[in-house]
């Protein structure tokens, strides 16, 4: 067949005008058989290039032809109080889905105007996604307004790269209640990406930022499923391809009371400061406030930047989480654990009294009393109550630092507690060697009289001052404070093996400071034996203060207290900044006692009631 | 005066492998439009083959040598068709190529242009008394090849009119050339290049050239077709997917995959060794046409026969080479297994021409 040599069979006889020669060309036909040979050769050398040598790979591209995916976003868990209510909620909103794979760029700008978005913003979100996959659609707006959904009805012909999805999105409380400690989340931003935490998410990915949102993304955040969709060259679904369910997220039970909560933020008022109240018997912290607060809904998704900057620039910094974050001398506060350190050590007992005429000299430099008028003759019980600083100036000056210090740090002062929560500050204990090695300077006697009295270089946040007082509340054993119950058993931060006698003496004197004509008798509740201890701490020295009499350098005002005192189940710090006086601070501390204690009433009740209706 | 035989003589290799090849086409037609508005497509495919097989027993009837004393006027009409179609053909996809008929079907004149040239040239060639071209048979094959070429790259179908010069270079190369000519013409075309990039080539066709050269530069717009097609023969992997089992094809991401790529669609669906087994049909079915140029009784013969197998190989090889993106994309039809009744009765009357001569391969 091929290739056969033409054989002479008959001799050509001639034929009219047309030639007949049978060996006419031969060769040439020869020639167009090899060339036929070498076409086919060259046709399926294309098809084993593309066939044999790269069929995975185009069979990758075949595969991702034909199938488009479409996330299905998980909710987020939602918060819940101690008692299971809802504090942070989802709501179900609509968000546009761009998809890039058949994106046509003239559309961009008409699609921009449609939906009100910053055309900009949007070529500068495409450029964020360029190094993700192509058939990855991309969410460029979120909570579609009815408006904006009709134009994407309307228009699904014209811009067919444009697809609806609902979203779950975050709804927190409006009031700013408890925003600081929920935090709020938001896309991950690009220098977020590059950092370890967040180093595991997609562009595009909604994730805790701050708070608890932040610091229990991985339990809340759910795991986003897929609905892939067989799709023709045009886009049209034609049928569903394979479907992974979104795992959604946990919810987050937290210890914290939302009445208490509601509690404490409306006691602040519109106060600067923080309130943190929490179990000294386990750590759980039943309420945390820090004033000014924010609205985290303006977060929640993609904050615009000049809300961003509104906030940002707030002098009053509202984004700082005041009770783990301020770091402040807590003034009187600091006397309870002073009084410990000396009654533990054998510095002081009971009866050791003091003269308190209105200040004293040590040192060579004269230490004032905020009594001017002196608290005449005080011992133990009455120098907490009155907080006569004069009192505490010798127990300070016969501890020395050292001494205050390893008390101090024993209730956990002078390092972050370990709540969890993010970026939490751990305050400041000086000591000898603290100044050292921060100041390579010797630490003088003088400095230490200073601290005695919760000033100087102490400094403390009020979880810190919440849980160290927590601390000799429940006899030496300081619970690390956390936002979300354990499962675990619990097992204490730290423990100090103390006199329990000296432990009831201190208490006593805190007792006295409310109840027995003390500073704090505004956070007396009838009937109930609260604990406590006011604070009202100088930002700088008295010198400094005469020249400048500006807002801010007015006294920070410190409120601690607990209840019941015989066994205290609930510790309450109350910060107003610039308050002046801590027995400003002390209502807020009795509201947030009493709501609890009348709340754990109210929950005896019904058994009570049972029992009646039964006898009856 | 050559002898006719009888249906015996037939060259039955030769039909059966048409037969084999025009079979893979209806499946890979069926396949590829069974879920789509061209779900008849097969079954008038079948429809085609049988009035093809017809028209080409018809041929056979008609000695060649007077089908070649009558070329004039198969010429003539030709042309007539090529004009009429111009003033009254049916525009789709932008171009006018199709005369519409009775019962929705729709007559493409520039395919039985192909006929009327193989004979032709075949007659000019054969009634050339010296052993050389000179100029005066370039100008005349020139323009009698010309005036058709030039009437159906006007529709716009510039694939269908290329296919008039390998009908026109197999004469010329069989008939002697100077080698000066030969360079001078190859000259000519080159020169000419800017020319039809410059005034005749439309944007789209540009388009096609460059994405040819740079498939993956525009992938959505002018590469689309070519990246398609590759993707889709890629993923047809050695065994293929399966009869209807070509995702590339089934969601028509080939662009008419039972038309022009339909040899893409086949290469998806029936892998590397289908197209090894469709690609040896038509090799076999090339050396048969050309085993048959062999056994001609005279020059014409030769001539008619070298002409069909000039035109199959070429359509063959750009069909096929543009599938897998060795050519740049033209639209032109993979013969016998592409859709399309003109094309295929066309192809089954150049087979017959090719019988014709066979039937008549004993003289006397």
């Amino acid at each position: 067949m091929a290739l056969v040599p033409i054989q002479p069979e008959t001799t050509p006889a001639p034929h009219g005008r047309f030639r007949e020669d049978k060996h006419f060309a031969a060769g040439k036909v020869a020639v167009f058989q090899y060339a036929t040979v070498a076409v086919f050769l060259f046709l399926v050398s294309g098809f084993w290039e593309l066939q044999v040598q790269n069929e995975d790979l185009y069979n990758e591209r075949a595969e991702k032809n034909r199938i488009k995916s479409v996330p299905i976003l998980a909710p987020r868990g939602k918060i819940l109080d101690r008692d299971g209510r809802v504090i942070v909620d989802n709501k179900s909103s609509f968000s546009l889905l761009l998809s890039r794979e058949n994106l046509k760029e003239e559309h961009l700008k008409p699609i921009a105007e449609g939906l009100n978005i910053d055309y900009d913003e949007l070529a500068a979100r495409l450029r964020r996604f360029r190094n993700r996959p192509k058939y990855e659609p991309i969410v460029i707006k979120e909570a579609l307004t009815p408006a904006e959904l009709a134009f994407v009805e309307s228009h699904r012909e014209a811009f067919p790269e444009m697809e609806i999805i609902e979203e779950q999105r975050r709804l927190y409380p409006t009031s700013g209640l408890a925003a600081h400690l929920i935090g709020y989340v938001g896309e991950v931003s690009e220098t977020e990406l590059n950092s370890l935490e967040f180093t595991r998410f997609d562009p595009g990915d909604i994730v805790g930022k701050f708070g608890l949102e932040r610091q229990y993304n991985d339990t809340l955040m759910g795991v986003d499923g897929q609905r892939r969709v067989i799709v023709d060259s045009r886009g049209n679904q034609r049928q569903l391809f394979s479907m992974k369910e979104a795992i959604p997220g946990k919810n987050l039970q937290l210890t914290i009371d939302l009445d208490l909560q509601v509690v404490a933020e409306l006691a602040m008022e519109n106060r600067r400061g923080a309130v943190v109240a929490l179990d000294p018997r386990n750590g759980e912290i039943l309420a945390m406030v820090s004033r000014p607060a924010f609205d985290p809904n303006r977060f929640a998704g993609r904050i615009r930047p000049s809300d961003w900057r509104e906030i940002m620039d707030n002098p009053y910094r509202p984004m700082l989480n005041r009770a783990i974050q301020a770091q402040l001398a807590p003034g009187s506060t600091f006397k309870p654990i002073m009084a410990l350190a000396g009654l533990e050590t054998g510095t002081i007992d009971e009866s050791f009294a003091v003269s308190c005429g209105g200040g004293a000299t040590f040192y060579g430099r004269y230490f004032k009393c905020h009594e001017k008028k002196g608290h005449g003759r005080v011992s133990l019980n009455r120098a907490i109550a009155q907080s006569c600083d004069v009192y505490f100036y010798n127990v300070g000056n016969k501890l020395g630092i050292d001494n205050i210090a390893k008390y101090a740090e024993g209730l956990g002062l002078g390092r972050p507690t370990g709540v969890d929560l993010p970026s939490e500050a751990g305050g400041v204990v000086p000591s000898s060697q603290w100044k050292l090695r921060n100041f390579r300077e010797k630490w003088y006697a003088g400095e230490t009289i200073s601290v005695a009295i919760g000033q100087g270089a102490l400094t403390v946040t009020p979880l810190q001052l919440a849980a160290a007082t927590g601390g000799i509340a429940a006899g030496g054993v300081v619970a690390r404070p956390h936002l979300v119950k354990e499962q675990r058993k619990f097992e204490p931060a730290r423990k100090m093996t103390v006199d329990f006698m000296n432990v009831n003496r201190v208490i006593d004197g805190m007792s006295a400071v409310v109840n027995g004509g003390g500073t704090g008798v505004r956070a007396r509740i009838p009937g109930i034996e609260v604990a406590g201890k006011t604070g009202t701490a100088q930002l700088a020295s008295n010198d400094f203060l005469k020249s400048q009499k500006s807002h801010t350098m007015k006294d920070n005002a410190w409120f601690v207290g607990f209840a019941p005192k015989q066994s205290p189940e609930i510790v309450v710090v109350a910060l107003f900044e610039n308050g002046e006086h801590g027995n400003l601070a002390a209502p807020i501390v009795r509201d947030v006692i009493k709501a609890y204690l009348d709340k754990k009433a109210r929950r005896e009740m019904p058994d009570q009631m049972l029992s009646q209706v039964i006898l009856r | 005066m050559a002898v006719y035989r009888s249906v015996r003589d037939l060259d039955w290799t030769l039909l059966a492998i048409t037969l084999a090849i025009c079979g893979l086409g209806i499946l890979q037609i069926y396949s590829a439009t069974y879920a789509t508005k061209w779900a008849d497509a097969w079954w008038k495919q079948m429809l085609y083959v049988t009035v093809g097989m017809m028209v080409m027993w018809a041929v056979t009837k008609f000695d060649y040598h007077w089908l070649m004393e009558h070329v004039p006027i198969f010429y003539a009409v030709c042309v007539l068709l090529l004009i009429v179609t111009a003033v009254l053909g049916a525009t789709v996809f932008g171009s006018k190529r199709w005369i519409p008929l009775v019962g929705g079907f729709h007559l493409q004149p520039s395919e039985f242009v192909k006929l009327a040239l193989v004979l032709f040239v075949a007659r000019y060639m054969s009634e050339l008394k010296t052993e050389r071209l000179e100029m005066v048979d370039f100008a005349k094959l020139g323009a009698m090849v010309g005036v058709p070429m030039a009437l159906v790259m006007k529709q716009p179908d510039l694939g269908t009119s290329l296919c008039y010069l390998p009908i026109l270079a197999i004469g010329v190369f069989l008939g002697g050339i100077r080698w000066q000519y030969a360079a001078a013409i190859g000259l000519v075309f080159v020169l000419m290049l800017p020319l039809a990039w410059n005034f005749y080539l439309k944007d789209y066709q540009k388009a096609r050239l460059v994405s040819f050269l740079d498939p993956e530069g525009d992938p959505l717009q002018s590469g689309y077709q070519v990246i398609q097609s590759r993707i889709a023969v890629g993923a047809g992997g050695m065994w293929g997917k399966g009869v209807t089992r070509g995702t590339q094809t089934q969601l028509q991401f080939i662009p008419v995959p039972h038309t022009d790529f339909i040899f893409s669609a086949f290469g998806e669906e029936h892998g590397f060794v289908g197209v090894v087994v469709a690609l040896g049909l038509y090799f076999v079915l090339l050396m048969q046409i050309v085993q048959n140029a062999q056994m001609a009784p005279d020059r014409a013969g030769i001539y008619i026969c070298m002409g069909v197998a000039a035109l199959l190989l070429f359509h063959v090889f750009v069909n096929v080479a543009m599938v897998v993106g060795r050519m740049p994309v033209t639209g032109i039809p993979l013969p016998l297994m592409s859709a399309g009744g003109s094309s295929t009765i066309s192809f089954f009357m150049m087979l017959g021409l090719v019988n014709n001569v066979r039937l008549r391969r004993f003289v006397n």
